[in-house]
């Protein structure tokens, strides 16, 4: 062996040896001790980083998980209360229940309902859109219908109907992390209480004009005549600005209000079909006679009022 | 020798079709609605109620708050409602509806043509005077004038600038201005060099306005320290800053004001209101509006009541063309397309366009190809490609670092772009962005 290669073996692995000596010493200077359960719920969390909690990512929220003396004030939407439970495991801490939520679209305006009145042809942008004006239908209130809220969404649950011009939910990919609510400029969609087999009543349509004006711009838009609050026997509805509002706690999704809307404006989704509830209603409806003239009464004003 | 800005502008093609065409009065309509929002800042008190009788130019609405400013009424007559009405943007705001009944002026408006030149008024009371009448900026942003002439403290004015640049095309209002009242303009222009205690005013007039140019350098003559420059036919001349880098060639600092580097620029329309407001005691109710398109049967310039809708000056230059496309307030380039003919005219408006389908529409859009034209033609030395998808991509906070508010909204990006990119669009969505989270720094 030629001292050459000899001397390069000895230096070599002389530099190597400090150079791992000194990495070591560092690398136990600057220690980072990180608790080991850190890592194992953000493993538990979903990982979409979809910033639904209210915090920056997945880890940021495991973090204020481990600094918190209790859950109460934190919850991962998309997981739900099952990926709650095991955070809760892990930290032996508790967890607070939640009802789950889901998105809904509070508009129907869709083309055949919504005449238009003028063209926008700009960037296809809600944001740009609603910026710059009211949107391209009499209604000042209603969906502009450029998908802001599909861009948003991490979780491709919402999709826009190329026919009605409106984004649809898909609810069983909806997790409710608040993205599509805080992107839409007309704040059309809220969360609401998710109910068995995803059913739900709402009143779709957030058009606060005086019932006149509301029904000449949308053929479906609330009027705000105060049918279904008076139908309702739970008191769940609430007219302000001549718009209904259904509350979804106090909601028992009876459905007396949905025949009543004379604009079509309260939807029910994902119920059984009509026909045998409208033989239920229709004796209902017979019994309480006492309600009947008033109802009569009220489909009499209700020209005169517009 | 005529003068121009640096960097960058465009040359669209003028369409002056109006150039010609006198000041036509349009008669008072039936019923006007006057907005509250008229001007920048905060909406005045609203003085009046339903069933009040009200005349030409007495005061319905009182300014409240740092800026603001008054409104009068423009006609006479029975206040129908005060109420939301749609305005430009297509939201409901508020506005007084009147009922016209006669035509009944203030005894205190001075309606004689008659010139006066002589300035009685001290400086305070001309900044009183501006303020009680009204007067906003008439180019279009509608700022309100007597804020512009309280200066701040230890800022000197040396410069006036009139902007009579009008470097908008189809627009024709200052134009017309200045060749049936260059005489009023210039008493005007002279007591808001009294107002600001300046000794040199200088009036930018683009050389596509030879005759304007000519009328108004004769005129001049007879003003002490008012000097007429002709400038080359560019847009966006008339931008307040790039008026003043091309008449004095100093540069308003970013984020700065024209009184940074001693100048206050107002535009005609602006001066003729203080003229009349200062030596007619004729409140601001009325202005000059372009009213035009190439497929009007009669296009015009027109004084018009504000408050007045746009259907009626439409009805008045004849009616609307079959294959319009949109009905823009302004002029094309920095307008705005209308949601309804119903809408007002107020303070700001200084056109109605109307442009056929074919020219209105925008075009396919494509792929950036790194051209840079849109850096070559913008008068602020931005970026504008680069901006573009920081707005799609929400990176509001490095477009601020790129300058993004430093941005005049002129249009001439867009308007450059082989790829009909909508880059203006992105970077007036950043704007917005930009000031919601500077006000949220703020808090």
């Amino acid at each position: 062996m030629s001292p050459i290669v000899l001397y390069t073996i000895i230096s070599l692995s002389a530099t190597g040896i400090a150079a791992a000596i000194i990495l070591f010493v560092i690398a136990q200077r600057f220690k980072v001790i990180e608790d080991p359960r850190l890592d194992l719920v953000e493993d538990a969390l979903p990982g979409a980083n979809c910033g639904g909690c209210g915090f920056a990512g997945c880890r940021n929220f495991a973090e204020a998980c481990l600094r918190s003396d209790n859950l109460v004030k934190l919850f991962c939407p998309p997981g739900g209360n099952d990926t709650m439970a095991e955070v809760a495991a892990i930290l032996d801490k508790e967890a607070v229940e939640k009802d789950p939520l889901v998105a809904v679209i509070r508009c129907s305006g869709s083309f055949a309902h919504r005449e238009k009145v003028n063209n926008y042809d700009g960037a296809a942008s809600c944001a740009i859109a609603s910026s710059l004006y009211s949107g391209d239908t009499g209604c000042q209130y209603g969906c502009l219908g450029h998908g802001d809220c599909v861009r948003v969404c991490e979780f491709d649950a919402i999709h826009m109907n190329p026919e009605t011009g409106l984004p649809v939910v898909t609810d069983d990919k909806c997790t409710a992390c608040n993205a599509c609510v805080v992107a839409c400029p007309k704040d059309i969609i809220e969360l609401r209480k998710k109910n068995k087999r995803d059913r739900k009543i709402f009143v779709s349509c957030i058009n606060q004009d005086k019932g006149g004006i509301a029904k000449k711009s949308c053929s479906v838009a609330c009027i705000g005549c105060g049918k279904c609050e008076k139908v309702c026997p739970h008191d769940a509805i609430t007219i302000e600005n001549f718009l209904a509002y259904i509350d979804p706690v106090k909601c028992k999704l009876c459905r007396k209000c949905v025949p009543e809307c004379p604009t079509d404006a309260i939807l029910e989704i994902n119920f059984p079909p009509r026909k045998e509830k409208e033989a239920e209603i229709k004796p209902d409806k017979g019994a309480e006679t006492a309600v009947e003239p008033i109802a009569s009464d009220n489909t009499d004003a209700e020209p005169k009022s517009e | 020798m005529f003068k121009t800005f640096r960097p960058g502008g465009i040359h669209p093609s003028d369409n002056k079709l109006t150039a010609g065409s006198e000041i036509r009065g349009l008669p008072v309509p039936g019923q006007v609605s006057i907005p509250m929002n008229q001007h920048i800042g905060a909406s005045p008190k609203i003085l009046v109620e339903k069933g009040d009788l009200v005349k030409v130019g007495q005061l319905i609405a009182q300014e409240e708050g740092f800026i603001s400013a008054n409104i009068h009424s423009s006609v006479s007559g029975k206040v129908l409602k005060v109420d939301a009405v749609v305005d430009m943007s297509g939201y409901k705001r508020k506005a007084i509806t009147i009922k016209v009944e006669g035509d009944e002026w203030l005894e205190e408006i001075d309606t004689s043509t008659e010139l006066v030149k002589e300035i009685s008024l001290e400086r305070h009371e001309i900044v009183r005077k501006i303020n009680e009448s009204g007067i906003v900026g008439m180019g279009g942003a509608t700022f309100p004038t007597h804020v512009k002439l309280m200066l701040p403290r230890g800022k000197k004015a040396e410069y006036l600038i009139v902007n009579g640049a009008e470097c908008e095309p189809y627009l024709t209002s200052d134009h017309v201005l200045i060749l049936e009242k260059a005489e009023q303009i210039l008493t005007g222009t002279s007591i808001m060099m009294k107002a600001l205690d300046v000794d040199k005013a200088i009036i930018g007039i683009e050389n596509n306005k030879l005759d304007a140019i000519a009328h108004m350098s004769t005129q001049a003559e007879h003003y002490p320290g008012i000097q007429v420059q002709g400038l080359k036919v560019k847009y966006p001349q008339g931008g307040e800053k790039q008026l003043i880098q091309a008449l004095i060639n100093r540069e308003v600092p970013s984020g700065g004001l024209p009184i940074d580097v001693g100048a206050v620029v107002f535009n005609v329309g602006t001066l003729l209101a203080t003229y009349q407001a200062i030596q007619k005691n004729k409140p601001l109710f009325e202005r000059v509006v372009t009213v035009t398109g190439k497929y009007l049967a009669n296009p015009g310039n027109l004084m018009v009541r504000i408050g007045t809708p746009v259907s009626a000056l439409i009805e008045a230059c004849g009616g609307l063309p079959e294959n319009t496309g949109k009905i823009i307030s302004g002029g094309p380039m920095m307008g705005k397309a209308l949601n309804s003919l119903e809408v007002p005219i107020i303070k700001g408006t200084s056109g109605i366009t109307v442009l056929p389908d074919t020219e209105s529409t925008r075009k396919e859009i494509h792929n950036c190809i790194r051209c840079s034209k849109c850096i070559t033609v913008c008068p602020m030395g931005l970026e504008p490609y680069l901006l573009m998808p920081m707005g799609e991509r929400e990176l509001f906070e490095r477009m601020e670092e790129e300058w993004t508010m430093d941005c005049i909204e002129c249009g001439s990006c867009s308007y450059i772009c082989p790829s009909n990119r909508p880059l203006l669009d992105y970077i007036r969505l950043g704007k917005v962005e930009i000031n919601k989270i500077r006000r949220a720094r703020k808090n």
